[in-house]
């Protein structure tokens, strides 16, 4: 199925088109295509009858849409007051000196993304990080390179 | 993977409970099935295995795989269930076991290695009391040896768990474990003793105040609401949390989804509210899939939907998921948001009580304030003014977090000193010494040892400069560098910053940059940088007091009141960064200076070929030495030194 294909479909699945809807369409489309394009916000201003500038000032204000595709493995960094103070501001160095990766970017080979959240609620193993869904706790550097190192190894 | 209701519970629950659960009494045979629900009495054991977000970071799910693994492999008859959490972060995963005629008792830290030993301990009626944390009090069962009770343990002594009451000990995905410990009894009885003006009469006496950081008496927001002639109201549970560091409704829901649940229908009736929205962040994904769940339950047995309980009052739950903005906790921006718009807040009056969601009348309320309710009408407005202080009544959850040396979640009655949150915290780990208390996020402030005694009180803390914020408290040592936490605030205000009003765009951008420039070593020490330092220092509070004046919400009047209160109490520390150029607790890196260990280099040259500014002398095979003043504190020679002579003071 092509992307603009999966597109109708999500479009299909609300009754009601409205503005009300629009965060709710984007976070389906995010969910089903991992990130979103200009191919989706152009379909979605077609059927909501918005213009795409609208639904693009939208999307970018909330930190949850992105419009760079995700990499192989996406990495969930907590930036949460806890973990900030174990150290995850060293993970966050370790990844932008060695990965050349920053908050909300993937690298050009596609293997790694990051993004920095707030608080992932598990502030006592703090410094947390997930890749793909799957939790480590106590993250420094040292451990960091060892999780990377046996992702890029799979 | 829950053990969720079956399909049998649920009609019971339908046909035979709900009929009398606004008086409770029920024949012998349906109470006793609701015993059995309790799990008073077992006939074969039960093991408990606390699951939320947070303890499943901890590896949860698999010690959860492993018990079932050792009942499989031993072919033990067992129940294995799935709760929430007590609030003990720190000892999570947390198992508990019930063997017939034994009382629950709790072990922590179970990681999947020691789950053999401590099944095979429980089942055979033999547990290391030092394995175990506390045990469950119950008249009929007997009791374990040398395990004190839940109620003793001064971690739950301490406290006044009254929302918390059920958290950890049922499970979430079960509505009728819910009812079986008294749920949804106050909804059934206000629906059909009480009219919507009578429970809003209950709340106003009670003086119940939100909860969310506004402090605003939420009974007085909901008459506002009553008082606009429409036909339509809707109700918005606040459960954005996002707050770094704040998780007290995220846990709360994933560990007694229900009183939540429980809470928007009967603050709906009470505003007589045909829509409820719960407004939660997408990426609580635990939490929406618990929600949700008991959402579904409700609807399933007749408590929520088309005319509740033969009543005639409809009420529709929808789930919305934010899609993660600071600012849409502000409730204008929130409104704007569900309005599928940027969530930018607005110039209020109008208040959302009377033009909301719509143009229609909404009423906000963070989802601790809901979960009051049903023990407000059920206990009564007296027993809940007679909790707490002059102005602030009933209890507040606080997650406690940060260099604590336990993490906790924890509910204390208003009017205890916030001494008590560092005391059920555990104080400071091992060999550091405490700093400060953080309350309340990016826009609260550090409270230092000698202001502990003071009440946690709505109107008592402004009183002496502090607020206290949603709950979340940070517990600061020495290792904490004051500079580096309010720049770390600046910089989350400046990326959460809605941009709609100049005060707080600019102000945040331009607070972080003075921060940043006092935490880094200067390029040069002449003109232009120098005077920008000072320039930025000099005008760090005037732009602090201009913010907190003019900006248009919350967001950005509450903003420098972080860097307000450490200037006022750690101003020493600022000094240290502006003058002297130095961190004390060696968190701002650029400020490191380093030196090299004589005994140990080997003249290498190896560092001295990597200095990005050349400030590495020396001659081959002896000692080398760093120039202070050329020195910028990249740590590139640490990095490199293979003998590791090169540290930092």
């Amino acid at each position: 199925m092509s992307n603009a294909e999966k597109i109708e479909e999500i479009l299909e699945r609300y009754s009601y088109l409205g503005s009300d809807s629009l965060i709710p369409i984007l976070q389906d489309i995010q969910n089903e295509l991992g990130s979103l394009n200009e191919e989706a916000i152009v379909l979605v201003g077609r059927k909501l009858n918005m213009p795409t500038s609208k639904i693009y000032g939208l999307a970018t204000f909330y930190n949850q849409f992105k419009f760079e595709a995700k990499g192989k493995n996406h990495i969930c960094l907590c930036n949460g007051t806890s973990c900030r103070l174990k150290g995850a501001k060293w993970n966050m160095v370790y990844l932008e000196d060695n990965l050349k990766l920053k908050n909300g970017q993937t690298t050009r080979n596609g293997q790694f993304s990051l993004e920095v959240v707030t608080c992932m609620g598990a502030c006592d193993h703090g410094p947390v990080i997930s890749v793909n869904d799957e939790y480590y706790r106590e993250v420094d550097p040292e451990k960091l390179k060892n999780i990377l190192n046996d992702l890029t190894q799979e | 993977m829950a053990r969720c209701d079956s399909k049998a519970e649920i009609s019971f629950i339908k046909d035979a409970v709900i009929p009398n659960l606004h008086d409770g009494t029920w024949p012998t045979e349906v109470s006793a099935k609701l015993s059995a629900l309790r799990h008073e009495r077992v006939r074969q054991p039960i093991i408990y295995v606390g699951v939320t977000t947070s303890s499943i970071v901890a590896g949860a799910l698999k010690t959860r795989s492993a018990i079932e693994q050792y009942l499989d492999d031993y072919s033990v008859d067992a129940d294995v269930i799935f709760v929430g959490s007590h609030g003990l972060c720190s000892l999570e995963p947390i198992v508990e076991v019930q063997m017939p005629g034994r009382t629950r008792v709790a072990f922590a830290n179970v990681t999947p290695e020691r789950v053999n030993s401590i099944l095979d301990g429980a089942i055979n009626g033999f547990i290391q009391p030092e394995n175990a944390i506390f045990q469950y009090y119950s008249e009929i069962h007997e009791p374990w040896h040398g395990i004190p009770f839940k109620n003793e343990l001064p971690f739950f002594k301490r406290q006044n768990r009254v929302l918390l009451k059920n958290a950890g000990v049922i499970c979430p995905d079960s509505i009728a474990e819910y009812i079986a410990y008294g749920g949804y009894s106050a909804l059934a009885k206000s629906i059909r003793k009480y009219t919507y003006d009578d429970i809003c009469r209950i709340v106003e006496e009670s003086g119940l105040r939100g909860r969310g950081g506004g402090a605003f008496p939420t009974g007085t927001k909901w008459r506002k609401a009553l008082q606009v002639a429409t036909s339509d109201r809707y109700l918005i549970c606040n459960a954005d949390e996002s707050d770094p560091g704040g998780f007290m409704d995220r846990l709360l829901i994933e560990s007694d989804p229900h009183r939540v649940v429980e809470g928007i229908i009967l603050s709906s009736y009470a505003v007589s509210a045909s829509k409820a929205i719960i407004y939660i962040r997408d990426r609580y994904k635990i939490t929406i899939q618990r929600i949700q769940n008991a959402i579904d339950q409700a609807y399933e047995v007749g408590l929520l939907g088309y005319d509740i309980l033969g009543s005639g009052y409809s009420l529709d739950i929808e789930v919305r998921k934010g899609p993660g903005a600071y600012v849409c906790g502000e409730e204008t921006a929130l409104i704007k948001s569900l309005e599928g718009k940027r969530g930018m807040p607005s110039i209020k009056p109008p208040y959302p009580a009377e033009f909301g969601l719509n143009g229609k009348p909404t009423v906000i309320n963070n989802v601790e304030t809901l979960v009051n309710i049903p023990q407000i009408v059920n206990n009564g407005p007296e027993w809940f003014a007679a909790l707490g202080t002059e102005g602030s009544k009933g209890t507040k959850i606080f997650s406690i977090n940060g260099q604590a040396s336990q993490t906790c979640l924890v509910e204390l009655t208003f009017g205890e000193p916030l001494g008590a949150l560092l005391d059920l915290a555990g104080g400071v780990k091992d060999g550091r010494t405490f700093k400060a208390l953080h309350l309340g996020g990016p826009s609260g402030v550090s409270v230092t040892a000698d202001e502990l005694d003071a009440p946690i009180d709505f109107d008592e803390l402004p009183k002496r400069g502090i607020s206290l914020g949603s709950g979340g408290v940070q517990v600061l040592d020495n290792t904490v560098c004051m500079v580096d936490l309010v720049k770390y605030f600046m910089h989350f205000i400046r990326n959460e910053s809605c941009g709609k009003c100049i005060p707080c765009r600019e102000g945040s951008n331009r607070m972080y940059q003075i921060l940043d420039n006092i935490s880094k070593r200067p390029v040069s020490n002449e003109g232009h940088n120098t005077l920008e330092r000072f320039k930025g220092v000099i005008q760090l509070e005037t732009l602090a007091e201009v913010m907190r004046d003019t900006s248009l919400c919350g967001l950005g009047q509450t903003a420098p009141k972080p860097i307000l209160k450490a200037l006022k109490s750690f101003r020493d520390e600022f000094e240290e960064h502006i003058f002297d150029r130095k961190c004390r607790a060696s968190v701002c890196r650029d400020l490191r200076t380093f030196y090299i260990d004589i005994e140990r280099c080997t003249g290498c040259t190896a560092c001295a070929k990597k200095c990005p500014t050349q400030a590495i002398y020396g001659t081959p095979r002896s000692p080398y030495f760093i120039v202070e003043e050329r020195c910028i504190g990249c740590g590139i020679c640490q990095d490199t030194c293979k003998f590791g002579a090169v540290f930092f003071k």
